[in-house]
């Protein structure tokens, strides 16, 4: 015989068992494609935050100032004086491991350190060690140890394999919300300029220029404008949208992904075909502004403070133009951000008035203090109230499932609206199953910050529960479109399909609006939005 | 009792067998909650994992059709092939069947006929292990092509291209909170 090894053999050469160590004394190891790259210097130096330098993950040296420990120890402190949630959160866990399995990432990855209770033990063994006499007395036996580099690099790399999207504590008997938790934590890894890249720039260009991208003001019009044109391909009407109209009714603002990404461009049409429609028919006048051109929030994914200066522009070009109230696009972490933490950061804002429509008369009740409508909302409600024309037919070669995204659902309590709209727009429309939707529903394994290429096998990993659920309804009943209200999933949805079910394209819910709606005075459409033939129009689509 | 039968009447405990081998590439704790949640929604890898080994069991016995064996081998690789293991660790699965296989059908291996038999499922078992290699390179392939043309990268760069995107400003933001 040879000496090559048998399987059996390499195997256990290869030692394919992780240790079955405790969770302490299984060192990190930082694998590529789990990861973000670094944050620029420069993008940390424009934001104001400390310790900006080049440092890399995969390195040993990670150039932390001198007095790192004690700026994370005094942070920490500061922090549980402040949020209350977050000493509650430190001190009544439980371990009981009802959330321990209720994660995607430790669905995807297997990894233990991915199950909620044990990424919140990061945070809590460092602070029953720093804060509790317990901890102090007893160390490990107490569940505690000290803070050292390892723990720290820990830190860094499973904080940034939560998608802060708050399933696991649908599961939790006390109510702990782990994704506070990595809230909290990745703003104490601010403090030491341990960000990445795929937050820290676009917060820092929205911090510039109004948007993540960095467009200026004149090239946002000009996408717009170039929308113009292809709308009037499409239906044969020129629109005239509103750019910074002061003394309009309502301010319209969405996440800059839909003004220059695919498909999201599609729903940003949709958009603009709406409101057309509702100010020929109705005279609503609806403004864009291209100077609070983000409704998406990356601060909340950096800090507090940085959240809040980021929300606050949304409101002073509100206050600037004069609107009564504002409609937000489809977004999903702009609407955690209003809907949890906008009143007590900027609000109230009591310079606008309580939304109602002026179409239906419907108050937005839920609103009442943000001033800020969810278009989906706004949409259902003009549905509700026979105030569109609609031929779904268009939509009849789409098979749609709606994917919840976490923070409208979760974190808003958005169930009904979007399928309201997309079963009044379209006619084939299948729910995927029940622990895989509304509030149980999975994250697509890309928000919080992490939809960046690097970490590809993390997002694949990420997204493999929500992903499985689709492919169910495909093969069921032939699903072939993804459905949903939010500017990250139509950015990293296409990508988890493509890996995973490439039989399913991705939408947003106001391009499929914008399919159905019939406009005054529009030609006969042969296409749709994306200039593909509709059903049955195949041979007049090629004229 | 000839080979066939005893691996009829032994199929339920081969693939157990052979599920939990898989498992035990995973930490203890996850093993656990793979072999014992069952909802396949909640569970996406353990009961993609289990289907897969039982379809690909009884394809040893009807005639290999690689479509049919792609069709059951493909959701188990594309897992694998992007978790944390180097491509030996993710197919080494599909070999070991052949150590649990034969500890099966021991005694019966006296007879010449059922040797025969033995190795000609071993073969059918090696030409599942070559399938799986293609798959596995087109899976990270796959991930790779994803990774650069991640499509909003794309669209940055035509931007960057028509300079609508100022990456340096000396201007910095006066921003006043609202209230
Ligand atoms: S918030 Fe979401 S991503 Fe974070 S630990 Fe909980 S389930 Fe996992
Ligand atoms: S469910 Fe709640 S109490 Fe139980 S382990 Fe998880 S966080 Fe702790």
């Amino acid at each position: 015989m040879s000496d090559l090894l048998t399987p059996e053999e390499m195997k256990a050469n290869l030692d394919y068992h992780t240790p079955h160590s405790g969770w302490m004394n299984t060192p990190v190891n930082i694998r590529k494609g789990m990861y973000c790259y670094a944050s620029n210097p420069k993008s940390v130096e424009t934001l104001g935050l400390p310790n900006a330098r080049k440092w890399n993950p995969m390195e040993e040296d990670w150039e932390l100032p001198e007095n790192w420990q004690q700026i994370l120890h005094e942070g920490f402190k500061e922090r549980l004086e402040r949020f209350r949630s977050i000493k509650v959160f430190m001190d009544i866990c439980v371990r009981c491991g009802a959330c321990s399995d209720k994660c995607h990432f430790f669905i995807g990855t297997g990894d233990p350190k991915n199950m909620p209770v044990l990424r919140a033990e990061l945070l809590r063994s460092v602070y029953r060690n720093d804060f509790t006499r317990f901890g102090k007395i007893f160390g490990k036996l107490a569940g505690a140890r000290p803070m050292t580099a390892n723990v720290l690099k820990e830190w860094w790399y499973y904080l940034f394999q939560c998608t802060e999207c708050r399933r696991c504590s649908l599961f939790c008997p006390y109510g702990i919300d782990t994704a506070e938790i990595t809230i909290f934590g990745r703003e104490l890894l601010n403090l030491l300029g341990l960000n990445i890249d795929w937050i820290a720039t676009p917060v820092a260009n929205c911090y510039r220029t109004g948007n993540h991208l960095g467009i200026q003001p004149h090239a946002y019009k000009d996408m717009l404008d170039f929308f113009v044109d292809d709308i009037e391909d499409i239906t044969g009407l020129r629109l005239e949208p509103n750019f910074n109209k002061k003394g309009a009714d309502i301010l319209f603002i969405t996440p800059s992904g839909d003004v220059f990404a695919d498909p999201g461009t599609y729903t940003c049409m949709g958009y603009m075909m709406l409101f057309h429609y509702l100010k020929e028919k109705y005279g609503l006048d609806v403004t864009w502004s291209t100077y609070a051109s983000e409704g998406g929030n990356f601060g909340f994914f950096t800090a507090h403070e940085v959240m809040k200066r980021l929300n606050a522009k949304m409101y002073a070009e509100a206050k600037r133009l004069g609107v009564k109230w504002i409609l937000g696009g489809e977004c999903g972490h702009m609407w955690r951000v209003i809907h949890q933490y906008m009143d007590t950061m900027n609000g109230p804002a009591d310079f606008l008035e309580e939304p109602v429509s002026p179409i239906t008369g419907t108050k937005f009740e839920n609103a009442k203090s943000t001033k800020m409508v969810h278009i989906t909302e706004f949409t259902a409600d003009l549905i509700k109230h026979n105030k569109l024309e609609l031929d779904p037919s268009r939509n009849d070669h789409l098979k749609v499932t709606f994917h919840d995204s976490c923070n409208p659902s979760r974190g808003m309590g958005m169930f009904e609206e979007p399928r309201y709209v997309i079963k009044n727009v379209c006619n084939h429309f299948y729910d995927m199953p029940r622990n895989t939707i509304k509030e149980q529903t999975f994250c697509c394994g890309s928000g919080s910050g992490l939809n960046a290429g690097e970490d590809m096998e993390l997002r694949m990993m990420g997204g493999l529960p929500r992903a499985n659920a689709v492919r169910h309804v495909h093969e069921k009943h032939g699903v072939n479109i993804l459905a949903n209200v939010c500017a990250v999933d139509r950015a990293a949805l296409p990508a988890l399909m493509e890996y995973w079910v490439p039989e399913v394209d991705v939408t947003g819910t106001t391009e499929l609006v914008a399919n159905a709606l019939l406009m005054p005075g529009e030609k006969k459409r042969t296409t749709d939005l994306r200039s593909e033939p509709l059903p049955g129009m195949e041979e007049e689509a090629d004229e | 009792m000839g080979l066939a039968e005893i691996l009829e009447q032994h199929k339920g405990a081969i693939v157990n067998k052979w599920f939990q081998t898989v498992i035990e590439t995973y930490p203890q704790d996850t093993a656990r909650f793979l072999k014992n949640r069952k909802d396949q929604f909640a569970n996406p890898v353990g009961s993609t994992t289990l289907r897969g080994l039982q379809g690909l069991f009884d394809s040893l016995f009807t005639d290999l059709n690689r479509e049919q064996i792609i069709g059951y081998l493909d959701p188990i690789i594309r897992i694998r092939a992007v978790q944390d293991f180097t491509p030996s660790q993710a197919l080494a699965f599909i070999f070991e069947l052949k150590t649990i296989l034969r500890k099966r059908i021991n005694q019966a291996l006296d007879d010449k006929n059922a040797r025969r038999a033995c190795d000609q499922l071993e073969s059918r078992i090696d030409i599942i292990g070559l399938i799986a290699f293609d798959i596995y390179m087109q899976c990270r392939e796959t991930i790779f092509s994803l990774r650069t043309n991640d499509e909003h990268r794309k669209t940055l760069q035509t931007f960057k291209r028509a300079k609508l995107i100022v990456e340096d400003s000396d201007v910095q933001p006066n921003l006043k909170s609202v209230t």
